[in-house]
């Protein structure tokens, strides 16, 4: 087993140890002369469903770019089951990761995004398959069994030959739910995941989040303008503002009697 | 003066054309474009994909070749390559001075892609060669194939520069029988007619499959 594992957790990940399942360590993001983040340091626990809150600009998107790899780390670092995600401290100095290392770290890690992102090119089953077979290399048959199994769980069980602009923006985004998970993801980001859709759709992509919340103990961060179904599903609320945790306390706590002048004022906002 | 059509020499000259148009014009356009589609493909992905410091020499040979002459390049390679057959020759001038302008096109198609596209890729691990294969080019080409279909066409309608190396296609024969028989005017219309014949309903179905081919 190679040595490049300085914070002593499993190399491959699987069966993780005492390390957390996050941990951003001093992290820093720049947009050319804009900071975004500037030394942001926060730990997330396994199993725990985060969700981040705060005024648009304030990084929480930022945050999960660069968990899923989106975003180039302009400094810090990122640590997944304790294994460094892009950067790596070696012999005090910061050195970026090989690629082989990161998709490794990687493949722990799915995404929701706010536009779907299905592939236009394929059917909703190949949609979900393609990666389970040429990057987990199961099997066809396997792949499919799968896909099928999570496409009834979203309430999609008919939609398997479709084609994804056929599907409404809710079907879509619960294709994309089912296809991250077909990954069987260890850490799930959700980012913004209802704010395309009309608002009699966000329901149904709600509801299946709420299941998967329910069933699985997949840690999530999560961002999302949905207050009432971040109170519902998740253990902590982080709220920022320019790019720093401003305020940190339980859902209840967070959306009933927040601390900071600047909470009550965002919440009254968007509430 | 008026112009003489003899409807004899034009039924003598057609079969004679007709020949020449599929085992050579035809020919050339087929295999020119196949290679052409197929080398733009890959200058449209080297381009991207290679280290800057290659990559901008790449750009710099593909404009090279777009800015110079099909003919020069024919010439060119005639004289280079003394071994080879002049039809083999001939694809590869269509090929390669083709697959410059394809790139072009495969290029636009690439940028056409949303970037979520590349980034669900990368959310799901997918590595760099499965996601050109598998999610972008099979894009890009949806995008891309009206475009490289023009091209075709305009590489079809520039097969008669390749007498300059001696490929005696269509036009090149209606010169020689115009020639022999003093009767150009049938010929060259002959000529004319079955390019058009060949290029008109190309360019009709190639509009069709702009639309069919939107998402």
């Amino acid at each position: 087993m190679p040595t490049d594992n300085p914070t002593g957790g499993p190399a491959d990940g699987s069966t993780s140890g005492d390390a957390p399942r996050i941990v951003f360590q001093d992290v820093v993001k720049k947009f050319g002369d804009t900071v975004v983040l500037n030394g942001l340091n926060f730990t997330v626990a396994k199993g725990e469903r985060v969700t981040l809150i705060g005024p648009s600009g304030s990084g929480k998107t930022t945050i999960l770019r660069l968990l899923m790899t989106l975003e180039h780390l302009t400094g810090g670092y990122i640590y997944v089951d304790g294994d460094p995600l892009t950067f790596e401290e070696r012999n005090g100095k910061r050195v970026e990761r090989k690629p082989k290392d990161v998709a490794r770290v990687r493949r722990r890690i799915g995404m929701v995004f706010q536009q779907f992102n299905l592939f236009p090119n394929m059917n909703v089953l190949e949609n979900i398959t393609e990666a389970p077979i040429h990057v987990l290399g199961r099997s066809k048959d396997e792949a499919e069994a799968r896909a099928r199994e999570l496409l009834e769980q979203v309430g999609l069980g008919d939609k398997a030959d479709a084609h994804p602009t056929q599907l409404s923006g809710g079907q879509q985004q619960r294709v994309a739910i089912a296809r991250a998970l077909a990954m069987d993801p260890e850490i799930l980001l959700l980012d913004e995941v209802t704010s395309a859709l009309d608002p009699e759709l966000v329901g149904e992509v709600l509801g299946v989040l709420r299941e998967v919340a329910k069933n699985t103990d997949i840690t999530m961060l999560i961002v999302t303008h949905e207050m009432q179904f971040a109170q519902e599903v998740s253990n902590r609320v982080l709220m920022f503002d320019h790019g720093r945790i401003i305020e940190e306390a339980a859902p209840d706590v967070m959306f009933s009697n927040p601390t900071e002048p600047r909470t009550r004022e965002f919440l009254q906002a968007v509430l | 003066m008026g112009i003489n059509w003899d409807w004899q020499d034009a039924a003598g000259v057609f079969p004679l054309l007709l020949e020449a148009f599929v085992t050579k014009t035809l020919v050339l356009t087929v295999v020119g474009s196949l290679i052409a589609a197929a080398l733009g493909l890959v200058w449209a992905v080297a381009l991207r994909e290679l280290p800057t410091p290659v990559s901008k020499v790449l750009a710099w040979v593909l404009d090279v070749i777009r800015m110079t002459p099909l003919p020069l390049q024919a010439f060119f390679l005639y004289y280079v390559f003394v071994q080879l057959d002049v039809m083999t020759i001939a694809f590869i001038v269509l090929g390669v001075h083709y697959s410059t302008y394809m790139a072009e096109s495969y290029r636009a198609g690439i940028e056409s892609i949303r970037k979520g596209q590349w980034e669900a890729a990368t959310a799901l691990s997918l590595p760099k060669s499965r996601t050109w294969r598998a999610v972008i080019v099979p894009q890009a080409l949806r995008a891309t194939l009206p475009s490289l279909g023009n091209w075709a066409i305009a590489m079809f309608k520039d097969t008669p520069f390749l007498i300059v190396i001696g490929v005696a296609e269509m036009v090149t024969s209606a010169r020689e029988y115009g020639g022999e028989n003093f009767t150009y005017v049938e010929a060259f219309t002959i000529a004319g007619l079955i390019f058009l014949a060949a290029s008109y309903p190309t360019a009709v179905l190639m509009r069709r499959l702009e639309k069919r081919l939107a998402y």
